[in-house]
């Protein structure tokens, strides 16, 4: 069988739905493939906080950009998206974390997002259960949580009403003008985008990516325990440096009532491997009992673990692909694709479309690394910094 | 969280861990004996005298009321207990921990007085009083007989019993239980003691009917319909295997069963399974498998091969069961779009009608995400659906955060 179409996006992940809906608003003419269960992939094992972080100056202008676009659109959402406002409150549990809040909400001032710095006594108020001794706390009204295979599903929707086609299958390797199924089907397109998170580099082995295993305990329904998704200060440094192994703690007040517990970083020699790492877990919870003494005697319902698309720098690779006429990438975004997928699809779209994008694309380009010329990652700055 | 260390591990004190762990008493070797019940006897006894003659044996550590919740190591179980949480490290591990009733969704069959047939049974011998209660029995398998046995003794008066199974396929099963002597003993027995009670087969419950209680059951034979009164339903349509912490340690299952060779070694060095685990063949085949797996683990090697001789008999047996039991088509169209299939989470027929698979489903409906993690409503999906679900997360059980991050000391280490 061949088939034609302008835009063939490979991978119904968050991040490939979300561009599937952004180019059929414009008018394209996109086919969308994939191999397994919509949202069945990183976006099945995420937390699924819509969270603005600011690891980088990119990375601010991505994720904040997410963060607003799925506010503007919360209300179209469906109730299996679980959509909640909970607000993101962040942890400090010395003085000079609690400097930290107050460089970051100086930040979010800066840029129109209300936020609002608590002591020591407010944050109390706010999180009983919060074990004694904090110094205080920044508190993100607007950011919410999200249950993303749903939301996922949703965009594909909103994608085929508008004329996108989805297509079963695997893709098996890149051709000239098209892509090859397992199942021997040649599909031709213009444009191609692999959005197939860790699994694009099945298509092209010479991509800059490593998957990034993180581990969740979700627990039964507890509801009015927690009532915002709750992050220590500490996270930036753990989620952001290259270090092997890292955990931080970070909780999440589910629409169920249920609470979901993470997180944990570590680069996986296993491969994709999704068995739990039992030491690393223990760690993980050892972390969360010590903000969150109260979690010790909840029933855990189900560990897991997912595999973020990771990196170098921790930006995705959103752009045409040097070398690969036709090829573009949507893919890399490591722990954030699920706050950055509407921003993404945005910024990939405009630069398909030929229209400016509203946020600069040049530290997102997927052929960064390869270029000599590229300025070295702010990370590495940062990372000598703290 | 407590530190134990034994040389023989057995997760389940029914007739296979207790069978494994007099063997392995009497030759010395210590046993740690973990159980969830009260009291050690697996679903068949339940208590009562069960071990009792291994009951202060000094080198028996009896674990009851206690659950094996992960294997956050190798040869390391985590276990969970109303008075807190211990880790178990073992030089060797039997799994005998059994099989769970298969219970299929039909309209009503979340209405309070429907249970499974074994569920019924236990409440039964835990407590319930049925005295003077109608009560039928359905499903398939010969649990339902002993079902019905423990009820009439227990003073309710069974007005049906009902087999899905066609009258040949039983018929056919019964004739061959001359294979198995004590099998045919069994069965008359039953017979004789049930004689009172209306046996149907090629019948099935098509209807739990009532508002808030179950009032009374429609039961389909063969073409023709009829409705019953009564008081108490319990269906269950055989048994299952647990297979949950089985694939938590890495051993290879099967077609639903723990895959053992001739002296019950799974495919992970060290652990050994017996019982309904490796395929559903009642008490006979347990204790004997216990046996083989207790001579192979004190080191009587040619025994343990002496006695697997014996095994292959029961082996057909258990064939046999699920040969002749085997569910008829109908069994898995009794649903409508309204019936509960996931109680945890309240998923419905007609939602998981429109997945393609066991992940879908769980992804787009959350069917399988509550408590039970699919016990129940895995197994379900995979006889209305065929949908495959091969994965089990830890905890095996729900289990407390404390319980799960076990020792700090443990966690540094690595
Ligand atoms: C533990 C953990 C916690 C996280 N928490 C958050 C969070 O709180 N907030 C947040 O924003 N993000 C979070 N993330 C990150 C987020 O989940 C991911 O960045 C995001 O889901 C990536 O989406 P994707 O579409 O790129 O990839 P995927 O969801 O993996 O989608 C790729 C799709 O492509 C398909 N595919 C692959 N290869 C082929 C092929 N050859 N042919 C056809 N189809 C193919 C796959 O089946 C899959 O469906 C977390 C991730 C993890 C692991
Ligand atoms: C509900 C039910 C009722 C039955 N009634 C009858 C009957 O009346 N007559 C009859 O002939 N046969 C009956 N059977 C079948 C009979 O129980 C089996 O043939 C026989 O008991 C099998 O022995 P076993 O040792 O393999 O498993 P079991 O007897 O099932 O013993 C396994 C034990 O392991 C425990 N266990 C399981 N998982 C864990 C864990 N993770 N941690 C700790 N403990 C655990 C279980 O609670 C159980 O006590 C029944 C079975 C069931 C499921």
């Amino acid at each position: 069988m061949n088939r034609h179409c302008e835009v063939l996006i490979i991978g119904a992940g968050i991040v490939g739905c979300a561009l599937a809906e952004s180019l059929a608003r414009n008018g394209l003419a996109v086919t969308i493939l994939e191999a397994g269960v919509i949202g069945g992939g990183c976006t099945a094992a995420g937390m699924g906080h819509l969270v603005a972080l600011d690891g980088s100056p990119a990375e601010w202008a991505l994720s904040l950009a997410g963060v607003q676009r799925w506010q503007v659109r919360a209300h179209a959402l469906p109730a299996a998206a679980e959509y909640r406002e909970c607000g993101t409150l962040w942890l400090a549990s010395s003085a000079a974390e609690m400097n930290e809040a107050e460089r970051k909400a100086a930040l979010y001032t800066n840029y129109g997002v209300s936020c609002q710095l608590l002591t020591a006594e407010a944050l109390y108020q706010h999180e009983p259960e919060l074990a004694p001794g904090l110094a205080g706390g920044l508190l993100v009204q607007d950011e919410a949580v999200m249950y993303p295979p749903a939301a996922c599903q949703w965009l594909l929707e909103r994608a085929q009403a508008m004329g996108a086609q989805l297509l079963r299958g695997r893709a098996q390797r890149l051709e000239q003008d098209g892509v090859r199924l397992e199942d021997g089907r040649c599909l031709r397109a213009r444009q191609i985008v692999v959005a197939a998170g860790n699994q694009s580099r099945q298509l092209l082995p010479e991509l800059p990516l490593q998957p990034r295993k993180g581990q969740l305990v979700i627990t039964e329904r507890y509801p009015g325990k927690i009532h915002h998704q709750l992050v220590e200060l500490g996270y930036l440094q753990s989620a952001h440096g290259n270090a092997g192994e890292s955990v931080a703690f970070n909780v999440q007040p589910r629409a169920t009532g249920q609470l979901l517990i993470g997180s944990s970083r570590q680069f996986a020699d296993t491969g994709l491997a999704d068995e739990i790492d039992w030491p690393l877990l223990q760690k993980m919870l050892a972390r969360a009992f010590h903000y969150l003494p109260g979690l010790r005697s909840l029933q855990a319902i189900r560990t897991w673990a997912g595999f973020r698309p990771a990196t170098p720098d921790k930006l995705p690779l959103l752009g045409p692909l040097a070398g690969h006429p036709g090829v573009w990438l949507a893919t890399g975004h490591e722990g954030l694709g699920v706050t950055t997928a509407l921003s993404s699809a945005e910024l990939l779209s405009s630069l398909m479309i030929g229209l400016p994008p509203s946020i600069d694309p040049r530290p997102f380009d997927p052929n960064r690394f390869s270029n000599a010329n590229t300025p070295i990652c702010p990370h590495a700055l940062e990372d000598a910094l703290t | 969280m407590r530190e134990l260390a034994t040389e023989l591990a057995i997760v389940g004190a029914g007739p296979a861990g207790l069978a494994a762990a007099e063997i392995a008493l009497r030759h010395g070797m210590p046993v740690c004996l973990i159980d969830d019940n009260p009291a050690p006897g697996g679903q068949i006894w339940r208590g009562g005298q069960a071990g009792a003659a291994m009951a202060g044996h000094p080198k028996l550590r009896l674990l009851t009321a206690t659950r094996v919740v992960a294997a956050p190591a190798p040869n390391c179980l985590l276990l969970e207990s109303a008075d807190g949480a211990s880790q178990l490290s073992y030089h060797r591990l039997l799994l005998a921990n059994g099989a769970r009733e298969r219970l299929l969704p039909f309209p009503g069959w979340t209405l309070p007085g429907v249970t499974g047939a074994g569920g019924l049974q236990a409440l039964v011998k835990s407590g319930l009083d049925v005295r003077g209660k109608k009560v039928i029995i359905a499903g398939s398998g010969p649990l339902l007989l002993a079902t019905a046995l423990s009820l009439k003794a227990a003073g309710a008066q069974v007005i049906q019993l009902a087999e899905q199974a066609s009258l040949a396929s039983v018929s056919r099963f019964a004739l061959h239980l001359w294979h198995w002597p004590g099998k045919l003993t069994q069965a008359l027995m039953l017979g004789w003691q049930l004689q009172q009670v209306p046996y149907a087969m090629n019948t099935h419950v098509r209807a739990a009917l009532g508002n808030d209680r179950l009032q009374a059951v429609r039961l389909r034979r063969g073409d023709e319909e009829i409705e019953l009164a009564c008081d108490w339903l319990a269906v269950g349509y055989g048994l299952l295997p647990n297979l949950e912490l089985a694939r938590a340690l890495g051993c290879k299952t099967h077609h639903g069963v723990v895959e053992v060779d001739h002296v019950m070694r799974t495919s992970r060095r060290d652990v050994f399974a017996a019982g309904e685990l490796t395929g559903i063949g009642g008490v006979d085949k347990a204790q004997l498998e216990g046996r083989i797996a207790g001579l192979l683990i004190i080191g009587e090697y040619d025994r343990a091969v002496a006695l697997a001789k014996r095994r292959r008999r029961w082996l057909r047996f258990a064939a046999a069961l699920e040969q002749h039991f085997s569910l008829q088509p109908a069994i898995a169209q009794l649903a409508s779009a309204d019936t509960v299939v996931c109680r945890c989470e309240d998923v419905r027929f007609g939602r998981l009608a429109k997945c393609g698979s066991w992940r879908e489903a769980k992804l787009h409906t959350r069917c399988g995400m509550g408590p039970c993690q699919g016990r129940l409503c895995g197994a379900a999906c995979e006889t209305l659906f065929g949908w495959q679900n091969a994965g089990s997360r830890p905890p095996v059980f729900p289990a407390r955060l404390d319980t799960l991050a076990g020792n700090p000391s443990t966690a540094e280490v690595t």
